[in-house]
């Protein structure tokens, strides 16, 4: 049996306190704060939901299309879309969506900007390797409940919570694509008298886009992975179907909308990935 | 004028190079740097001038600091201590915006695996340096177009780099760099990634491109037969010291020690020395008009058998000793009747293809410019010592570690008495 050096009660009462005293004071601030956020996670879902299904599909193809220049492709990928409506998960499909629509968007924002300061400073670069560590191995109900706490249930706390889980992805191969890029040619930039944001913009950005779109697809599937999670917070969508599959031991609910989570999955990895492709056969 | 001077570059490569700045001052070795702080020593109190219009050279075998060096110019890389001064003007001194606008008018750069960008189209590549500048897109593509026809690349514009050979993708590179019309180029082993049969094609478009263009470039490598094509004047490194800065002549004629000489080895001598090194001193000149008294009078002083002679600046012809006698027998009024025809060499000619010519023939040689003007008669003697001897073998004790001039003094001294031998075989 290990010593007690420090009774585990003596750590957890001053977090508790904090995060008690933290909902107290400044939930209200908070709240009001992330308003817009909430607004737009509300006109996301209802753009999504209202939109006419055909319309819907179309724009799916189209972005397959611009991903790909293939005419199969951007058809296969409505297809698939179709599909998820003819099994009746139309609904709950876009309720998913629209919640990682908005959760990766948030994650690009973020984790571009880190990862190119992780790929210029060295310190950016050490103080933020340990707390990327953290949050990609950091169990999610963990910081599910202090959100959950402060944002009440709902969508607004399932972002936040879809961003911890999903950002590390984009930050990381942001910083390490930035790295890669070939010094010479920045090199070059650098002798030919090109300012530190042409630099970034004109030379290490591009180069770097093929791991970056790399990022892009694994934060996207790594935010469809916590829809799961977000219905236990009461997110409507697909996440939620299979919770009650589960809740109700229907295998056959449970195991439909589980095949719904994969169709998007794929959608989704394969429109990022041909974009990612593209990239790089132009710059092989 | 200079248009590049560094004085007493240092450059340790470390976290703290300033601590041990002076302990390599003083002369601590590379090596025991290394061992007692970690630091490597880049270069080590470097000097030189680069003198406009010409090519220069510096070469060094790989981890001598030549890539360093010349990354110093436009401050890629800062010294550790030491000046540089580009057209008079301390580089070290420029703000960061200045840097920028020095790098974007005076400088440009040729590098070895070539620096392009590979998203972006050949032409953009090529007006990469404008666009920096802030060119309008128009003004600059017209402007990449024609660099890009010069260096022979037109229709290839649309392609994107990786579609191109190597030569080719070196070629964009080097209409990038001469896009700019920056004074000074500087090419960091340009054609060292490509394979021979281009790299010696490059060589020459460069060196037809320099005939015009009269450029200050600055050319790194580490291949001494491209040194000596291109260079006017080589530097050679050893471990970030400067070994020896001179002309082709002086490097091969005088090598200022065995490090150099080693080099020297497998440098086939002929082919890079031509005949304008072997001229003889000029023995005696006569002209047309010269009477036959007179130029008799003149070979029997020197004791030579025959002289050259000029018409205007170009070579009439040569004026053998017994026709001089002749035409003073026969009392005519100038020698222009009496000369033989002189078989004449190209300055530019290696002297391989000189030696050939002489071994067929024992009858002078005379060596023109390009203009066909009379620069001097052949020295045998000089051909046969610049291509067969080492200087540091058998004359050694003449031009080990000496300047160029005693050794110089020592082979034509030689030729003199060489001279008048070959005149009595004729």
């Amino acid at each position: 049996m290990f010593p007690e050096l420090i009774s585990a009660r003596d750590l957890q009462r001053p977090i508790d306190a904090f995060v008690n005293g933290l909902v107290m004071e400044y939930s209200d601030v908070l709240r009001a704060l992330t308003q817009p956020l909430l607004d737009l996670l509300i006109w996301a879902d209802n753009l999504l939901r209202q939109s006419p299904w055909w319309a819907i599909i179309l724009v799916v193809m189209g972005v397959a299309w611009v991903a790909s220049r293939k005419l199969r492709f951007s058809v296969a990928m409505g297809a698939l879309l179709g599909a998820l409506g003819a099994i009746g998960l139309w609904e709950a499909s876009m309720q998913t969506l629209s919640l990682m629509l908005v959760a990766v968007a948030f994650s690009v924002l973020l984790g571009i900007p880190v990862g190119i300061a992780m790929a210029s400073f060295r310190w950016v670069r050490s103080a933020m390797l340990p707390v990327l560590d953290v949050m990609q191995t950091m169990p999610s109900f963990v910081y599910l409940i202090p959100v959950v706490m402060l944002f009440n249930l709902g969508k607004l706390a399932a972002l936040f919570a879809t961003v911890i889980y999903a950002v590390p992805p984009v930050i990381r191969l942001t910083d390490l694509g930035i790295r890669l890029v070939d010094p010479e040619v920045l090199e070059a930039s650098r002798a030919f008298g090109a300012s530190r944001t042409r630099q970034l913009f004109g030379v290490q950005l591009p180069l770097a886009l093929p791991n970056i779109m790399a990022g892009i697809n694994q934060t996207t599937m790594m935010a469809l992975a916590m829809v799961v999670i977000a219905s236990m917070i009461g997110v409507r969508g697909l996440g939620y179907e299979v919770l009650q599959g589960i809740n109700r031991l229907q295998v056959g609910r449970g195991l439909l909308a589980g095949l719904g989570i994969v169709v998007l999955a794929i959608i989704f990895d394969r429109i990022t990935q041909k974009f990612g492709q593209r990239q790089q056969m132009r710059g092989a | 004028m200079d248009k590049i001077e560094v004085r007493n570059i240092y450059k340790i490569f470390g976290p703290h190079p300033q601590r041990w700045l002076s302990a390599a001052r003083e002369g601590m070795s590379k090596e025991e740097l290394l061992e007692r702080s970690g630091h490597t020593l880049g270069l080590r109190d470097i000097s030189l001038s680069i003198a406009a219009g010409g090519i220069h050279v510096i070469m060094g075998l790989s981890g001598s600091g030549k890539s360093t060096l010349i990354r110093h110019f436009n401050r890629l890389i800062d010294p550790s201590a030491g000046q540089i001064l580009v057209d008079g003007v301390d580089v070290m001194g420029l703000k960061p915006r200045e840097l920028e606008t020095f790098r974007q008018q005076k400088m440009s750069m040729v590098f070895q695996r070539f620096g392009l960008l590979p998203h972006r189209t050949v032409l953009d590549n090529a007006a990469y340096g404008l666009a920096v500048q802030g060119m309008r897109r128009a003004e600059r593509n017209q402007r990449a177009m024609h660099w890009l026809e010069q260096v022979g690349l037109s229709g290839f514009e649309a392609q994107y780099p990786h579609q191109l050979s190597g030569g080719m993708q070196q070629r964009v590179g080097l209409a990038r760099a001469l896009a700019t019309d920056a004074e000074i180029l500087l090419m960091d082993e340009a054609f060292s990634a490509l394979d021979p049969l281009i790299r010696h094609e490059m060589q020459d478009q460069l060196l037809a491109l320099q005939a015009r263009l009269n450029k200050t470039i600055v050319f790194i490598t580490h291949d001494l037969d491209e040194a000596l094509r291109l260079g006017n004047r080589i530097a050679i490194l050893k471990d970030g010291e400067l070994i020896q800065d001179g002309t082709p002549e002086d490097i091969l004629l005088s090598p200022a020690n065995d490090y150099i000489e080693s080099f020297l080895q497998d440098v086939n001598r002929g082919k890079v020395l031509n005949a304008s090194h072997a001229v003889g001193e000029r023995p005696l000149t006569l002209t047309m008009r010269t009477y036959p008294a007179h130029a008799l009078e003149r070979l029997a002083a020197r004791g030579y058998d025959y002289a050259a002679v000029l018409d205007g600046k170009r070579l009439a012809g040569v004026l053998m000793r017994d026709d001089a006698q002749r035409a003073v027998n026969e009392g005519a009024r100038d020698i222009s009747r009496f000369l033989t025809d002189m078989a004449s060499v190209p300055a530019s000619e290696g002297l391989d293809q000189v030696l050939a010519r002489l071994l067929r023939t024992p009858a002078p040689l005379a060596v023109t410019d390009d203009q066909g003007e009379f620069l001097g008669v052949l020295s045998r003697s000089k051909v046969v010592e610049l291509v067969t001897t080492r200087p540091n073998g058998e004359n050694g004790a003449d031009a080990s570690g000496a300047a160029p001039i005693p050794a110089e003094a020592a082979s034509t001294h030689a030729q003199g008495q060489a001279e008048s031998r070959t005149g009595q075989a004729a």
